[in-house]
């Protein structure tokens, strides 16, 4: 492929030039994934589940509908499924063909979720891929790959640390990673 | 351990495709790849094409790329995006890769020291 920023300013001057897009519009989008869509929306969920057993039953029955209660949605999270970890169980997401993600609840993915390296071996060798990500697992824990799909996002709802029960929802979820929820790390209880 | 790109291994801690453990992390590694979500999500948007008629064909290009790459080449998300993506405006008839080529070539005559809004 030739230069690809040369390549895609072509590409951009071409659709103007026919009317198809505007910068503004181009711009409108870089700047609601960069600055307005990202993980504390997913903390927010995931507190939320922690501090209200009823909210958590609904988001298990129909993730779509209980993210939406906390006003997120669109583009690629029209079909949410949250999996819980429990003891004994760690739930992992990929996209095994190429990058989908629940980008209302997560924002846009990391570079190492859309590796090739990440995309085939999570599947093949779990346990050794979560170690090299910094998750070591106990030999009898259950290491579920969930691979998200057109049809399907999945969301994992991680543990809630010991020790964190006088802990508001807000102080809750900032303790909540991204990579926790993608289900490669566990939320650490506060320092 | 393999690499991705840039000679950086794959679960390298420090590079710009390392795993944080927060989640803070720069989306796009150039400007034109934030520019060429933005051009694609703005196309779906205005009607262009669907979202999943781009997906499919991002699928396929990532598969082509890696049927002859294997899973440890220097492998660039966003340039598989780019070839999706102009595949699926060729298809739609709205942008062929020789009026493509022809725009590039005007673009890439421009006197050195222009006014270049990428990098």
């Amino acid at each position: 492929m030739s230069d690809p920023a040369l390549r895609l300013e072509a590409l951009e001057a071409l659709l103007r030039e026919r009317g198809l897009v505007s910068d503004e519009a181009i711009e409108a989008v870089i700047q609601h994934y960069e600055h307005d869509v990202g993980p504390l929306n997913g903390a927010r969920v995931v507190a939320r589940a922690w501090t209200d057993p009823a909210y958590r039953e609904r988001l298990l029955e129909d993730g779509t509908a209980a993210i939406a209660e906390l006003g997120f949605g669109g583009p690629q999270g029209e079909h949410m499924v949250v999996v819980a970890n429990e003891p004994g169980v760690q739930n992992v997401v990929v996209c095994t063909l190429c990058s989908c993600y629940p980008w209302p609840v997560l924002g846009l993915p990391p570079a190492w979720y859309k590796s090739p390296e990440y995309r085939s071996r999570v599947v093949r060798e779990p346990r050794q891929v979560l170690e090299e990500l910094g998750l070591s697992l106990a030999p009898d824990v259950e290491i579920r790959v969930w691979d998200s799909s057109a049809e399907v996002r999945y969301l994992v709802l991680p543990e809630r640390p010991e020790g964190t029960g006088a802990l508001d929802p807000e102080t809750l979820a900032a303790l909540v990673t991204r990579d926790a929820m993608i289900g490669v790390a566990r939320v650490e209880p506060p320092k | 351990m393999t690499e991705t790109r840039d000679g950086a291994p794959a679960f390298d801690t420090d590079g710009p495709a390392a795993p944080p453990r927060s989640n803070g992390e720069l989306v796009f590694e150039a400007p034109w790849e934030a520019r060429a979500f933005g051009l694609t999500l703005a196309l779906v948007e205005a009607g262009a094409f669907e979202h999943d008629e781009f997906r499919e064909q991002l699928i396929a290009e990532i598969g082509a790329w890696e049927a002859e790459h294997g899973t440890d080449g220097p492998y660039r998300y966003y340039e598989r995006w780019l070839a999706a993506l102009e595949r699926v405006l060729d298809a739609k008839g709205l942008s062929s890769p020789e009026q493509l080529a022809a725009v590039e070539r005007d673009l890439a005559a421009r006197p050195a020291g222009h006014d270049h809004r990428h990098d």
